[in-house]
């Protein structure tokens, strides 16, 4: 009887213990754009908060946003504005989402550096993907087969490009579909006749921007809004942003956090 | 009394795998079922378009469905020759010591995760796909198969050759007392002796192959066309509910489409896993 009361004891202290030193978690979801933004903003802000713990994953825009209406995450990041669907999904449920507009991106169109293409209308665009056009010849390149690569549907870069750049039409059924902006611009970067479409922050040498109506995707450009491919980002809440979530998301859109973004190949919105 | 309570826990054990299968069972019927109210069966696994987030959306899978059975068909060109060649080299031909390092290393195959196998498909093996064959681009049903042929080489192999060792010793001493040679014994007395169990293989190697998600999701270029070339992008089921089933909203069209892939897929394995115990079985 002793033993099993001196067990018991040890146990209750044990919890008791545990939840005196237990961390403050924070977990995020969402978008593969916003994931680096998220990622190296979370390093840092742990590094000034040792006693917080954040956990960021991926996975698109719609897996964060029903993340955060089951409950299951904090904070959803999401690169495109939350849908009329999910928002009465999320009023169903007694959940209210509330998006912060933490940076804001370009949709940058990109092809293999070696392709000498370097200039595309919006309709050439939309012609290319809904399967109008099919070799680089017709838009002033080389007679290569033009390799369509389009993202999942769960992407928020594949809803804002069909939206900005198709107009709601279907990508043509034969295009790849691949499942994050790594994904894209790796394939692109290794096939001489892709299209392509990322957030900028995943530009990189090895892959080549076109121009969309005589704009580059430049920063600039994307704050006065003369690039037609671009989008504001968002961290979604389950109300205001208050408590942790608040205080990470307050840390982004300080000047040391936007400074993150503007390393990252974003566009800061302070 | 100590060995009822050990032996009814044990039980609980055991029926516990039969729970979470019905449960499985359960779920798919009941989520996948609905989409029939909207699309017919015959439309469902005939159609020739997957769009199901578009306005009026078409849910025919056909494309998926062949594109999983090209990949798993390409998988076992590669998985059922090397796997049942390095089980008869394994089990009898190779020595002892041998046999020691190989077989936990072909086991070991089957222990690196699938998105590694990914990455070095995408990374490595695509490229070098796009420029050996000069193709428009590498992530193709043929560079999903060779990967998805090494990830089932482990489950072929190592069951292949469970069946091989199991042939009785008779068998061959009796072989070798006729005057026949060692490649004799093998390929007339050893192998037809395993034949069910090297089947059984087989087709086991096939439901590891049809299952696997990642490295296809990855690797296959993921166009949901019928396929007309190994050369060409394919999209198979598996990579389809990995990359939506996210965004679909529940209790959706899209949502109820993507569980009733679910459950042409659990059919496909289950059939196959029936036939492979039969098989076994004799």
């Amino acid at each position: 009887m002793k033993r099993i009361l001196t067990a018991l004891g040890l146990i209750t202290s044990l919890y008791v213990g545990e939840g005196w030193t237990r961390e403050r978690a924070l977990t995020l979801a969402g978008s593969t754009t916003v994931l680096p933004i998220a990622q190296r903003a979370a390093e840092e802000f742990m590094n000034l908060h040792p006693d917080v713990s954040i956990s960021v994953r991926g996975g698109g825009s719609g897996v964060g946003i029903a993340a955060l209406i089951d409950g299951t995450v904090d904070i959803a990041n999401s690169s495109r504005p939350i849908k009329t669907k999910e928002l009465k999904k999320a009023r169903e449920k007694g959940i209210k989402p509330v998006g912060t507009v933490i940076a804001k991106d370009g949709i940058a169109v990109i092809v293999h550096p070696s392709n000498p293409v370097g200039e595309l209308s919006l309709a050439q665009i939309r012609a290319i993907y809904t399967g109008e056009i099919n070799k680089w010849k017709e838009v002033g390149g080389e007679s290569k087969t033009i390799v369509v690569i389009s993202r999942d549907v769960a992407s928020g870069t594949f809803e804002v490009f069909k939206k900005l750049a198709l107009g709601g039409e279907r990508v043509r059924p034969d295009a790849l579909m691949l499942a994050s902006n790594k994904a894209v611009a790796t394939t692109v970067a290794k096939t001489p006749g892709a299209i392509g479409y990322i957030g900028l922050g995943y530009l990189s040498p090895e892959v080549k921007a076109v121009k969309v109506e005589g704009v580059y995707p430049s920063k600039e450009d994307v704050v006065s809004g003369e690039y037609k491919l671009a989008r504001p980002l968002f961290m979604y809440t389950d109300g205001e942003p208050r408590g942790l979530a608040g205080e990470f998301i307050n840390f982004i859109l300080s000047p040391k956090g936007q400074k993150i973004v503007e390393e990252l190949g974003f566009v800061p919105v302070k | 009394m100590r060995d009822n309570l050990v032996k009814h826990l044990l039980l609980s054990c055991a029926s516990l795998s039969i729970v979470f299968l019905a449960g499985i069972t359960v779920t798919l019927f009941k989520e996948g079922l609905p989409i029939f109210k909207e699309v017919s069966v015959f439309k469902f696994l005939f159609g020739r378009y997957w769009y199901p987030t578009y306005d009026p959306p078409d849910f025919g899978i056909l494309p998926l469905i062949l594109g999983s059975l090209w990949v798993t068909l390409g998988a076992l060109f590669v998985a059922v020759p090397l796997g049942v060649g390095s089980a008869m080299y394994i089990s009898e031909l190779a020595h002892p010591k041998l046999r020691e390092i190989l077989k936990p290393m072909v086991e070991l195959l089957a222990s690196v995760p699938s998105v590694v196998y990914g990455f070095f498909g995408m990374v490595f093996l695509g490229p070098l796909v796009q420029r050996l064959f000069d193709l428009p681009v590498g992530l193709t049903c043929f560079t999903a198969s060779i990967i998805l042929g090494m990830m089932a080489l482990p489950t072929v192999a190592s069951i292949a050759e469970d069946a091989i060792s199991a042939v009785p010793r008779e068998l061959r001493e009796a072989s070798y007392a006729l005057g026949a040679m060692k490649w004799e014994t093998i390929t007339k007395v050893v192998v037809p002796a395993a034949s069910s169990g090297i089947i059984a293989a087989v087709i086991l190697g096939f439901g590891r192959a049809i299952g696997e998600t990642m490295t296809v999701l990855m690797v296959a270029g993921g166009a949901a066309v019928i396929p007309r070339s190994v050369f060409q992008p394919v999209r198979t089921m598996t990579a389809t509910i990995a990359a939506e089933m996210g965004e679909a909203p529940m209790g959706s069209d899209h949502y109820h489409a993507l569980f009733g892939i679910a459950l042409v897929l659990f059919f496909i394995t289950l059939g196959f896993n029936l036939l492979a115990d039969k098989i076994i079985k004799g």
